[in-house]
């Protein structure tokens, strides 16, 4: 019976610490959660959301008392079925943890030991605290694989990691969380590395497998709209502090705090569609694979792209999505077909391109601590181009260096500093400057804003529009999230195996009626709405039953 | 500033002492090279510190110069495997496909033979002056950096910035020196005093051998080989310069480790 009075897990001012070591400075205390306290009951889910250092993972693993390298919980109480586990000294611990509570992992691929078949790392633990009998276990798991919706429940149990997908695999390792029949599971960002269309699934199974069995969950994530799927309760968090604690529906439909509003209402750019004009860049038949394969990653693709214009390039990972803007950039030479670039056709490879060719074809990556030298300033960074191109030296270049930080909403100061010194946002702000620098036509944008948390993605998405409305440049736009597609495409094609699905203005594309494919991957794309899980599941057994 | 750390102050205060010896050596030896000025195998006093060689010689002033040829070959020969190795591994690295082939396979070759056994070889069929001896040391060593450069600049090579530069249409050497090299550079100088150790024990050994250093010449291998004969009679000038080498090896070592510790962040910077 559910007891507001003793609750499963009791957190009360938290407080968690760890020690930073600033290059060439004293090492030094942070905080890194202030004071949080949070109550769950049994068979009820709380999810935790915010953005990148938020402390969400840090809380989460405090309630199994464990700090991750060199975290310290250095206040507060954790009171877990009416006892504070952070008293409970080694043998208590290891008596709870993963018995009591239980936790899921971001990347199963990196969870699993590749060695050992999956029934015995999921009945590993309920052996080892000796819960069941072998046999005993293996029912249990197997009853999990079902409830989980694995193909073959039976005899998945005896795959090795590498033989079953990503979705897959991340139901094997909630079945394995579940199966001590624990009272507290952890999910920390349990679908983040999952496809969209596998995404759904997963989160499905998680959901019906945490209402069957009754436990109670913490639901770590920083997408909104994937918690409003799965939550009772939602804890908004923002560097280390409460800044919203609520019910879902209060959350989300009536959000209190200024914070957790901009979280509600992002992605709500508004960007009209250009009209049809004739291509700056062609894609005609265009047919590429890897050296010493045999397997044609892009297959007979088509696109075009006017001038000025977006076109977004969709798809899940393994799509030949950037396999394309390679093939563009010349990085792979294509096998079949040719491309057309302002009136000339491009040359294949790299080393046949005109430096003109070069300038007027830019690249942003998704990483942008990996797509600039660690050892160089920002000044030199973008200055390089500057000098390349357009031979600017000096006074000159420092100018431009200083008009282009002005144009990234970035101040005189950050010129002198290295990439180290930079957060995540203003790092991809300073690869959009190095584009910027030469002036193209063209910049192919892989993932730019993947790795970004949702407010900073905003951000730079507004600051990539408003370059386009004065500079002209247009962009070739690869993403996997349709909801970055929707605010900025003045065009889309969607890619599936390599091959063009969809292609054509954004309205058209969006528009019904859908092939298979693009139905599966617009459906598939959490809404910021309560129920919206079941709605789509609905909807598609009904579709599955029409056929 | 930071505080030194024990083991570095040790380390570099004996290398320093050494290197300033070997830098000043006309002015502080107290006797010439070649000169004798005593009978053999002397006990030390207040004349001759360490007292005298096989056939003479005062044994301060021979390790002092000794330690002049022995720490110039070996940094001679460092650098040039350094000049060598790095610029040819961090080409391979950049260019792949046959070159990196055709060199990797190259110093495989090299290295398949005892690099003691070629540099035997060679110097047996040329003349052994200075210069020869740091071009055979240098060319061998030079297939251990090349390993090495290779290796960390095929990680550099993948990371976007270079995939950038290549974009850009940079040239090859502004890719190597500018984007690679600076990048690399802090293995790289680690492995530096590690080689340098092994020049020093090379050449020395090469001296023992007879094939090193010449005679009148002073070098520290070369001071064991003359008066190894003297340990069985309880005298303990061979073993003056054998110390001197495991000293030099260990403190510059020890120098080596503080510089990695200080320069790459590993471990939230460990060594600062």
């Amino acid at each position: 019976m559910p007891d507001p009075q003793h609750p499963l897990l009791d957190i009360r001012n938290l407080v968690i610490e760890a020690t930073s070591y600033p290059p060439g400075e004293p090492p030094k205390t942070v905080t890194l959660v202030h004071g949080v306290s949070l109550t769950l009951e049994k068979g009820k889910v709380l999810g935790l959301i915010g953005e990148s250092g938020a402390g969400k993972s840090t809380i989460g693993l405090s309630s199994m008392a464990y700090g991750r390298g060199g975290v310290r919980i250095t206040g507060g109480e954790v009171i877990l079925n009416g006892r504070d586990i952070l008293k409970g000294g080694a043998a208590g611990l290891r008596a709870l943890r993963g018995r009591e509570v239980t936790y899921v992992a971001q990347s199963a691929a990196a969870a699993f030991n590749p060695a050992k078949p999956l029934m015995e790392q999921v009945i590993e633990t309920t052996l080892s605290h000796g819960l069941m009998s072998r046999a005993e276990a293996e029912v249990r798991a197997v009853d999990l694989f079902r409830q989980l919706g694995l193909p073959n429940p039976e005899t998945i149990g005896r795959r090795f990691p590498h033989q079953v997908s990503g979705g897959q695999l991340q139901r094997v390792m909630t079945a394995m969380a579940l199966c001590p029949k624990p009272d507290l599971v952890i999910f920390d960002e349990p679908t983040t590395a999952l496809d969209v269309t596998t995404q759904i699934d997963v989160l499905a199974a998680i959901k019906r497998a945490i209402h069957e069995t009754g436990v109670a969950a913490l639901y770590i994530t920083h997408d909104l709209a994937v918690v409003a799927q799965v939550a009772d309760d939602i804890m908004v968090l923002r560097h280390g502090r409460t800044v919203e604690y609520g019910s879902v529906q209060q959350v989300i439909e009536a959000p209190r705090e200024a914070y957790t509003q901009a979280l509600v209402s992002v992605r709500s750019i508004d960007h009209v569609e250009k009209p049809e004009a004739p291509p700056l860049l062609s894609i005609q038949n265009v047919t590429a694979r890897y050296k010493g394969t045999n397997f044609d990653v892009l297959k007979n693709v088509s696109v075009d792209l006017p001038a000025g214009q977006t076109l977004a390039v969709v798809g899940e990972s393994g799509s030949g999505k950037s396999t394309l803007a390679r093939v563009i950039t010349g990085l792979l030479p294509l096998g079949q077909g040719r491309i057309s670039f302002d009136g000339r056709v491009l040359s294949p490879d790299l080393a046949g391109r005109a430096p003109e060719d070069l300038r007027q074809l830019q690249m942003i990556y998704q990483m942008a601590d990996v797509a600039m030298n660690p050892r160089q300033t920002v000044g030199t960074i973008i200055g390089r181009p500057l000098e390349f191109y357009f031979g600017l030296r000096g006074e000159a270049k420092r100018q431009r260096v200083q008009e282009l930080l002005d144009q990234i909403e970035m101040g005189a100061g950050f010129a002198d500093r290295y990439p180290a010194e930079l957060s995540g946002g203003q790092k991809q702000r300073v690869c959009i400057a190095r584009a910027l620098a030469a002036k193209p036509k063209l910049i192919i944008c892989d993932e730019v804003t993947s790795a970004l948390d949702p407010l900073v993605a905003d951000g730079i998405l507004k600051l990539l529009l408003d370059l386009q409305a004065r500079e002209g440049v247009a962009y070739l736009f690869i993403t996997h999230d349709l909801a970055t597609v929707k605010a900025i495409a003045d065009r889309i094609a969607v890619m599936f195996k390599g091959q063009v699905q969809r292609y054509g203005t954004k309205t058209d594309v969006l528009a019904p009626p859908y092939d298979e494919y693009t139905d599966l991957l617009l459906s598939s794309v959490p809404e910021m709405k309560l129920g919206w899980l079941e709605q789509v599941l609905a909807h598609r057994r009904m579709e599955g039953a029409g056929n | 500033m930071t505080r030194l750390p024990v083991s570095a102050l040790v380390g570099l205060s004996f290398t320093s002492a050494y290197f300033l010896a070997a830098l000043f050596a006309p002015l502080i030896a107290p006797y010439g090279m070649a000169e004798i000025v005593g009978d053999s195998w002397e006990p030390s006093s207040a004349q001759f510190w360490l007292g005298t060689d096989s056939i003479g010689r005062d044994l301060m002033s021979r390790m002092i110069w000794g330690g002049r040829t022995t720490i110039f070959v070996a940094a001679c020969a460092t650098l040039l495997s350094f000049g060598l190795g790095s610029i040819l591994g961090f080409f391979a690295a950049v260019r792949g496909g046959w070159v990196d082939q055709v060199l990797s396979r190259l110093v495989d070759l090299m290295m398949s033979i005892p690099s003691l056994i070629s540099a035997l070889v060679i110097l047996s069929v040329m003349p052994v002056t200075l210069p020869v001896l740091i071009l055979v040391m240098g060319v061998l060593d030079s297939t251990r950096v090349f390993r090495l450069a290779r290796a960390v600049a095929v990680d550099i090579a993948v990371m976007d910035y270079v995939e950038a530069a290549r974009l850009r249409g940079e040239k090859q050497a502004w890719i190597i020196f500018r984007e690679i090299l600076p990048n690399a550079l802090s293995p790289l100088v680690a492995e530096m005093g590690l080689r340098f150790i092994f020049a020093v024990l090379f050449i020395s050994t090469l001296s023992f051998l007879g094939l090193g250093v010449q005679p009148p010449m002073a070098d520290w291998g070369g001071i064991v080989k003359e008066n190894k004969e003297g340990i069985v009679y309880g005298i303990p000038a061979a073993l003056i310069p054998a110390f001197a080498i495991a000293t030099l090896a260990i403190s510059v070592n020890l120098v080596a480790d503080w510089v990695l510790n200080r320069t790459s962040s590993l471990k939230g910077g460990r060594g600062a």
